[in-house]
């Protein structure tokens, strides 16, 4: 029974043991540990539910700003009031035709013009059966909406100039009517009239409100005028989408275009726009910045009942000291330092707060999912986000813990050990 | 060379605007392998002394060499390792943690000098033996009889191999026949092992078990004689 050399090691401090310690202390008080790390699971499970709501949906726009093409200005019929409340814009029809052309004539920050003319439409290729959206447009669409063709050629302008009836299929439409056959240089139905497919476009993927963006087909702007959709306005279109030449050209592409459509349209100085010019890109990245600080927000909406959760946690430690001055005192009187009965104390609040936070991280983690199944809201669970909640409740039980373990510390061997 | 040294040890409790001279200049001594019981009225200032010896509690005034070593104004956890190292406490109270075995309870001071958990299970199961108490280490204290208790706490002051063992009362709360056995067993203890023994106690039988009885009245030493057997 000799403990020669004990010595040497009598500085350190015992963790396994110290931990077995806490362990039991929490499985002693079991309703009262778990209702202790309800508020930190509360707190860690908003937290991540939070960041990953958030961090979808700026994700969401992203791609949306990504798979639309960059540097857009759309110009839309109608005006804009001063105050910048929109009054009517796109209800009039003061767009035409000759209006795209003209700006992608002279407007010299401008890359490519693409006027718009869209709706949805019936399309049978044999007996196969497809409902999809129709983008009636100019050859300009392609370089405008970052579209590359994967097979076949684009229209032209002599197409647009003579109405001619062809068409470009997005991925998801050649594959529901051809399946794995080739769709270049056959002929499909429009709502019953017949277009040539001259090419397919390359695929970009699911985005947008879940909403798949190759779910398309692209035909001339007069086609879809006249043959397709039929208008009471021949010339005029709904809108115009510009893509600018760069990122730092678009403040000059609007000016341009602003001054070349007044000019166009006949305005004396005192009259407003009758359309109205919109950066595209701007309101996006405004969009993503909002819904960026809205997560933030949230998240801290959040921590704060993290916060909460360790308040939880103190008042907890506190009554568990109280309630075990005794036992530190039989502690003390054995040996036991300052720091083997403050790291029991600090073990146990950690304990809590960490358990509290895998509890919180699983109950998070499956809450986004479940938001992102069953509301189809769009959730991203970054590893960092997880790592932070998880850090952040340590902290938590660290920072809260401290106290009542430097309370138990401190007490006096004497009156622990006499403590009734 | 004395286990024991007092020199003038004063406590001097405030209370209120008055104050209480629990220890009043005691000096005594003690050397290794004695057996001494403290004696005295309730209120005399046993248990203070037995405290401040025992390295809980710090005297107001005076001197304490424990083996050569001054032990005066030495700061809580150089206390705690004196304690952890040099002395084994047996309580009135038995002063076991609850719903821990005995087993565990026995460990105590092992997990506080680092000593594996291997060589302190072994450890705490040798001293349980000793005590009579094999089979019963995996037994909460609630599941023991106060004499069982009260082994387990002694095992626990052993385990540590500390030379002083101080009891305050040990007997306290068991009838005649358990005091009896516990007794003998600190005898034993004294003689084989020897564990130098001071241990308080109220009842002329028990201390009559002992070598020498110091009697206490007031916060002094009244009187400090050899038990003739
Ligand atoms: N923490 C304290 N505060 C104030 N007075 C105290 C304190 N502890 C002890 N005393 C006083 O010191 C004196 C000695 O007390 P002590 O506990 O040493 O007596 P004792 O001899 O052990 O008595 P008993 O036989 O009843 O155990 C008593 O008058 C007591 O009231
Ligand atoms: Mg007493």
């Amino acid at each position: 029974m000799q403990n020669d050399g004990a010595g040497a090691e009598a500085e350190m401090i015992n963790i396994p043991a110290t931990f077995r310690i806490s362990l039991r202390a929490l499985r002693a008080n079991k309703m009262r540990s778990g209702l202790t790390m309800l508020g930190i699971i509360i707190g860690v499970g908003a937290v991540i539910v939070m960041l990953a709501v958030g961090s979808g949906a700026s994700r969401r726009i992203s791609q949306q700003i990504a798979s639309m093409g960059s540097n857009l200005i759309i110009i839309m019929p109608g005006s804009s009031t001063a105050g910048g409340l929109r009054m009517g814009a796109g209800t009039q029809s003061t767009l035409t035709l000759s209006d795209a052309e003209a700006v992608a004539r002279e407007c010299t920050a401008v890359a490519d013009v693409a006027p718009m003319h869209t709706g949805a439409a019936q399309i049978v290729y044999g007996n196969q059966n497809w409902a999809t959206g129709i983008e009636g447009s100019g050859p300009g669409i392609l370089n405008v909406r970052d579209w590359t063709l994967a097979a076949g050629r684009p229209f032209t302008d002599q197409d647009v100039r003579s109405a001619t009836k062809v068409c470009l299929l997005g991925r998801t439409v050649a594959d529901n009517l051809f399946g794995s056959a080739d769709p270049l240089g056959q002929i499909i139905r429009i709502k019953k009239i017949p277009f040539v497919v001259i090419g397919v476009l390359a695929p970009k993927g699911q985005s947008m409100m879940g909403q798949d963006q190759d779910d398309t087909v692209i035909v001339p702007i007069t086609t879809a005028q006249r043959k397709i959709f039929g208008t009471r306005l021949p010339g005029m279109v709904r809108h115009i989408v510009v893509k600018a030449r760069g990122t730092d050209e678009m403040a000059a592409a609007e000016a341009q275009i602003t001054e070349l459509l007044r000019e166009r349209h006949r305005l004396t100085p005192r009259e407003e726009n009758d359309f109205t010019v919109r950066n595209l890109t701007q309101i996006m990245q405004a969009a993503e910045q909002s819904t960026r600080i809205m997560a933030l927000l949230l998240a801290a909406i959040a921590s704060v009942s993290l916060l909460v959760g360790g308040i939880g946690i103190m008042n907890i430690m506190l009554v568990s000291v109280t309630e075990r001055t005794r036992e530190i005192g039989i502690r003390m009187a054995v040996g036991a330092k300052t720091w083997d009965i403050r790291l029991q104390f600090i073990i146990e609040a950690l304990t809590l707060s960490l358990i509290g936070g895998v509890i919180g991280i699983v109950l998070g983690v499956t809450g986004a999912k479940l938001l992102s199944v069953l509301a189809g809201w769009s959730t991203v669970i970054s590893v960092l986000s997880v790592l932070l909640a998880f850090g952040f409740s340590g902290l938590v039980g660290l920072f809260f813990g401290f106290y009542p373990a430097y309370k138990a510390s401190q007490l006096n061997p004497i009156d622990a050990l006499h403590y009734e | 060379m004395a286990l024991i040294e007092t020199d003038r040890l004063s406590k001097i409790y405030p209370v209120g605007e008055t104050s209480v001279r629990a220890l009043d200049e005691v000096s005594v001594t003690v050397r290794p392998g004695e057996f001494v019981a403290i004696m005295g009225p309730s209120g005399s200032g046993k248990s203070t002394f037995m405290n401040v010896i025992g390295c809980l509690d710090e005297p107001t005034s005076g001197g304490y060499r424990l083996e050569g070593v001054d032990v005066g104004r030495r700061d809580r956890d150089a206390l705690a390792e004196i304690r952890n190292r040099k002395i084994g406490f047996v309580f009135q109270g038995f002063n076991l943690l609850p719903r821990t075995s005995a087993l565990e309870n026995v460990e105590l001071p092992m997990l506080y000098n680092g000593i594996g958990p291997k060589e302190r299970r072994r450890l705490a199961r040798a001293s349980l033996k000793m005590l009579g108490l094999e089979g019963r280490e995996k037994h909460h204290p609630n599941q023991l009889s106060g004499g069982q208790q009260q082994r387990v706490a002694i095992a626990r002051a052993l385990v540590n191999q500390a030379p002083l063992i101080l009891a305050d009362e040990p007997t306290g709360n068991l009838d005649t026949k358990t005091s009896v056995e516990i007794m003998e067993l600190f005898v034993k203890l004294n003689r084989d092992a020897g564990r130098t023994i001071l241990l308080v106690t109220h009842e002329p039988d028990i201390a009559a078990f002992s070598g020498r009885i110091i009697r206490f009245l007031d916060g002094r030493v009244i009187s400090d004689e050899p038990v003739r057997h």
